[in-house]
């Protein structure tokens, strides 16, 4: 695929690309892999929120967005163009630059992230052996933009939100940090490559079963860690208005939504990465499947490759909207409780658990000691 | 190398800065986020000598929780500037004398490594395929193993002090029975009557 790609290049070009000193060339290809990788998450956000009122409004029995383009395709554009042409408006008794500074802080890390996110076997921007707590590291550096901008609004509301938002990450984060030490332990590696690589092999490989109970303290812990419905008490609009970004408007909230949305991409990606196998195609290693990879449209499916991470990342994110337009929001010292009482204690006994298989080489974790 | 030199050099000066406003900010607020800052920078430094494991757990446990709670205390304190100001130049005698300690253990310190070694440290980078991450826990868990139990032992003490000094047993405190409320059936709660439809007069 690669070559013939190569091929279709005429040879001058590659001559001009082979002058070139390796530092130009490697900084030009880096700079290529960051556009693509940025543009295409921003584009995924744009439609997600398309996605999301299409699937929430037939959850809810209505049409949704209907009206711009056809079947409202152009809705996600219009919203944004909306949003652009309108005032930020600054509230006076604000701290003007950590009012302004405060939506970048959420959306640098939620992008940054993607750095060390392989898309399929050879993409990945960089491959870092600590690439696992890197990612760990950028979402939990996250919770700034909405600690400030919730006080440099000067506003109650905000300020609440801020506080129920701060309470709220550090605590589950240490649930998410749990669940990944578990992650850690049955892949051997903290490279999010070869966390990909130890669940190749085909379904009964992946890391969701073996390890339930990580994966749905992770899932959740990811819910509660972006502030979406039912652990969206940051926002609560029907309590504080809108939390940290009450006094947002125009391009300010624009990027608050985006880094919201970015962030929902990004736990997708990370659950299916960790617990789902990533790039890997469920049906590796069954031998009848094997002769269709050659067959142009069902054989991608059989193989794996960046449409498999996509379709299990679109699979949580309609989890995300499921779960929105079924729960009730979550009272806060539910919240707090799920958090402390429930999940950290469930990590807690299943990395025991799996350390005594692991010791005693049971089941899947045989050979783990090694 | 040049590019290495130029890359510390640039860090350093932004740590500087960040620490020198830590210091001098008033607003506690903005202090904090200096102090964020300068820990990014220090990250920055470790990762210049390829100290990657180390640099990116120092952004997770200071930045991304122990900077966040800070941040959470701070913010909700009431802050007067004045009060800060005059116990500045209060504390500032003993202040001097900590930082001067400080700056001799410093000196002292460069002065005696610069004595016994014999010449300033060439950094070398390390192989492909190094991983630091596992030379540390090679040595963590097997050489300073003791040390290391032994700091997970304190740390845990510290959790359980902190929590049994701010518990405190207040009388009439309201809490919620929450085995009692997720065993509620519907039938507990509601009551559903059968009656006739009132006629249209």
């Amino acid at each position: 695929m690669l070559e013939f790609l190569a091929n279709l290049i005429p040879t001058f070009i590659w001559d001009i690309w082979n002058s070139l000193p390796p530092l130009v060339q490697y900084l030009t290809i880096v700079t290529w892999k960051i556009l693509f990788v940025t543009i295409g998450v921003i584009l995924i956000v744009a439609f997600s929120t398309y996605f999301e009122r299409k699937v929430i409004g037939s959850m809810q029995a209505r049409i949704g967005p209907n009206r711009v383009g056809p079947l409202g395709l152009g809705q996600p554009f219009a919203d944004v163009i909306k949003l652009l042409i309108k005032e930020v408006v600054v509230p006076s008794q604000s701290n003007k630059f950590l009012f302004v500074i405060a939506p970048l802080l959420t959306l640098i890390p939620a992008l940054a992230a993607w750095a060390v996110i392989p898309l399929n076997d050879w993409y990945v921007i960089a491959d870092i052996n600590a690439g696992l707590l890197y990612v760990l590291a950028l979402t939990s550096v996250g919770v700034y933009g909405v600690i400030l901008a919730g006080w440099a609004t000067n506003s109650k509301y905000a300020f609440l939100g801020a506080m129920r938002s701060a309470a709220q990450i550090v605590s589950y984060e240490i649930a998410m940090g749990f669940a990944l030490v578990g992650i850690l332990m049955a892949a051997g590696s903290l490279n999010i490559g070869d966390i990909v690589r130890a669940q190749a092999g085909g379904l009964s490989n992946w890391f969701l079963f073996p390890l339930l109970p990580l994966f749905l303290v992770y899932w959740i812990s990811g819910v509660a860690e972006t502030n979406r419905a039912p652990f969206d008490v940051a926002e609560g609009e029907s309590e504080i208005v809108a939390g940290y970004h009450v006094e947002y408007s125009g391009v300010a909230f624009a990027i608050f939504f985006l880094a919201e949305y970015a962030n929902m991409v990004l736990i997708s990606t990370l659950t299916a990465i960790f617990f789902l196998g990533g790039w890997a195609s469920p049906f590796e290693g069954l031998a009848f499947l094997s002769s269709l990879a050659s067959i142009p449209v069902v054989g991608l499916l059989v193989v794996g490759g960046l449409h498999w991470l996509f379709i299990k990342m679109a699979f949580f994110m309609y989890t995300f909207f499921w779960l929105r337009a079924t729960f009730p929001r979550y009272r806060y010292d539910q919240i707090m409780r799920l958090g402390w009482k429930v999940f950290i204690p469930v990590t807690i006994i299943w990395i025991v658990v799996e350390g005594v298989m692991a010791w005693f080489e049971v089941g899947p974790w045989a050979g783990l000691t090694g | 190398m040049l590019f290495h030199a130029i890359l510390f050099y640039f860090f350093s000066v932004i740590l500087i800065g960040a620490a020198c406003g830590v210091i001098f900010s008033k607003n506690p607020v903005h202090a904090i986020m200096f102090l964020v800052l300068a820990f990014f920078q220090s990250a920055m430094l470790w990762l210049l000598v390829e100290a990657e494991f180390l640099a990116i757990v120092l952004v997770l446990v200071y930045v991304g929780a122990v900077m966040v709670l800070f941040l959470f205390v701070v913010m909700m304190l009431d802050i007067n500037v004045e009060a800060i100001q005059r116990s500045l130049t209060r504390f500032a005698p003993f202040a001097i004398a900590v930082a001067l300690l400080m700056a001799i253990e410093l000196v002292q310190l460069i002065w005696l490594r610069s004595r016994t070694d014999a010449g300033p440290g060439v950094f070398e980078s390390y192989p492909e395929g190094y991983s630091n991450t596992k030379a540390l826990g090679s040595v963590l868990y097997t050489e300073h193993v003791y040390a290391f139990e032994i700091a997970a032992v304190v740390l845990l003490l510290a959790i359980v002090a902190a929590i049994s000094l701010t518990m405190r047993k207040r009388p009439g405190l309201k809490v919620q029975n929450i085995g009692q409320q997720v065993a509620v059936r519907a039938k507990d709660r509601l009551r559903v009557v059968k009656m006739e439809s009132e006629k249209k007069q």
